[in-house]
């Protein structure tokens, strides 16, 4: 379901767009974008491009199958590639060739997390090639301040204009190493749109940043509007003292996630897809 | 803002008449896709003087690397929404003036060389949504042939008929004007606006 059909935050927050711009153009592409999600709901990719697959697994530290869950999702990402069907996308950087499954060297990557129970919780992240090529992540000077961080969030909103398709989501990951703030970026991208972050000093940072970067008038795929995100997810890590790493991961409008929780009884349970309902 | 519904093959007349802000429905028999290695063929074919297997005079090419599934041993489109277009800004004015397809169909829009190979031959870019690719394959209705299949599904050329597919923003036009550089132009001149809501400075 990940791939065609959207959570419900997202979807409401592109319907609530719709109504809000007042720019014509910008009208013509959500009215595209919401025809689009409609017809996806029957069971077809919204979007051919449906990522590299990557997972997010929230293990309770007795989840009884553990040995066994690296090799479900590969083959679960086998059977989705051609049973929805999704493009497939892995290819070899090294040797060249489309491996045709979605699988191969390292791939589908799964995201680890140990957290205390019995159930274990994956979250199937669909996200395509065009707003992950405008990622990035900055090595600031820490004299900078929190102006840099988000003078460097800013600025690639505008040097990338619409090409992410927008409206976008915007995930910032502050501090850790390299590694760490993308890493942290992309996180914020499953947070739900109309969250905040707990600590008032940040959520502030996501509003500042948010009203910014729709104030450009960037709009719906770079053609002008009032919406060019529909959310700005910040967190931090401590950092080093001479460094100010900022991830910046964005994602495009069609922001598709989903998370089943399974029991240690193996009974399945979809957070932000109910079945038998919205 | 006006509407069209275009049916191919497209005059060059048809296409003058359109500018940047217009919204397109396109059908017919002559639209096909194209990324990076289908344009490089037939650039290739039109320098060895071979013809191509499908006519492009008056076609719809659209910059778009499907999921298409064989159903009854019929191929069909599944999904495909447009790719980033700037990739085929190296190939299309070339193109564009070899076999002067009418409308090129993609998102994020082209350079100045495709804009002025436009204005020259007569030809239209339009902007599809991003990532509405349930949208554009109802659109797409009939494979005829998949042709090229050496260069893989996404870059295969894909020849189709279409029923009213669309919307398409005409968002590059035959008189010189692209929607995209009015954007830049437009951002720019917001920049220090944008900067004061973050106390950022130049």
């Amino acid at each position: 379901m990940a791939a065609t059909k959207l959570p419900a935050d997202v979807e409401e927050a592109l319907k609530a767009a719709y109504k809000r711009e007042t720019n014509e153009t910008a009208k013509t592409q959500l009215a595209a974008i919401l025809k689009n999600i409609e017809i996806a709901e029957t069971g077809i990719p919204m979007c051919q491009d449906t990522g590299i697959v990557i997972y997010y697994v929230k293990a309770g530290d007795k989840f009884p199958f553990m040995g066994e869950v690296k090799d479900a999702l590969t083959r679960a990402t086998k059977k989705a590639t051609a049973e929805i069907p999704l493009r497939p996308n892995a290819v070899n950087p090294i040797a060249g060739g489309n491996s045709g499954d979605n699988t191969g060297e390292k791939i589908p990557w799964i995201n680890w997390e140990i957290v205390p129970g019995d159930s274990l919780e994956v979250t199937a992240f669909a996200k395509g090639g065009g707003s992950e090529n405008v990622s990035i992540v900055g090595m600031l000077k820490p004299g900078v301040g929190l102006v840099g961080v988000k003078k460097l969030v800013v600025d690639n909103a505008m040097k990338y204009m619409g090409e992410a398709c927008a409206p976008n989501i915007i995930g910032v990951g502050i501090g850790g190493g390299a590694d760490i703030a993308i890493k942290i970026a992309k996180q914020q991208l499953l947070r739900p749109l109309n969250d905040k972050h707990p600590d008032p000093a940040v959520a502030k940072i996501e509003q500042e940043l948010m009203d910014a970067i729709n104030a450009t008038g960037i709009g719906p795929m770079g053609l002008g509007g009032a919406t060019t995100v529909l959310g700005v997810k910040v967190d931090y890590a401590m950092r080093h003292p001479a460094s100010l790493p900022v991830g910046v991961a964005v994602q495009c409008w069609a922001a598709r996630r989903s998370t089943a929780v399974i029991s240690k009884t193996l009974d399945v349970k979809y957070l932000t897809h109910p079945i038998g309902g919205k | 803002m006006a509407e069209y519904h275009l049916t191919t093959p497209i005059s060059e007349a048809d296409v003058r008449k359109l500018n940047v802000g217009d919204v397109v429905y396109v059908s017919g028999e002559h639209v096909y896709t194209a990324r990076d290695e289908a344009h490089q063929r037939a650039l290739e074919m039109a320098k060895r003087g071979e013809k191509p297997p499908v006519e492009f005079e008056g076609s719809v090419v659209y910059h778009v690397g499907p999921v298409a599934m064989q159903k009854n041993g019929k191929w069909q489109i599944v999904a495909a929404g447009p790719t980033t277009s700037t990739r085929m800004e190296l190939f299309e004015d070339e193109f564009l003036r070899k076999y002067k397809a009418r409308i090129i169909i993609g998102k994020g829009g082209m350079g100045p060389r495709t804009l002025a190979a436009l204005k020259e031959v007569g030809a239209v870019y339009c902007s599809f949504t991003g990532g509405c690719g349930a949208l554009a394959a109802k659109g797409l209705k009939e494979v005829r042939a998949y042709e090229w299949q050496d260069l893989g599904m996404p870059e295969a050329l894909w020849v189709i008929t279409a029923h009213e597919f669309g919307p398409l923003l005409v968002t590059m036009d035959s008189h010189g004007r692209s929607l995209h550089d009015d954007m830049n132009k437009s951002v720019a001149a917001r920049k220090a606006q944008v900067y004061a809501k973050i106390g950022a400075k130049e």
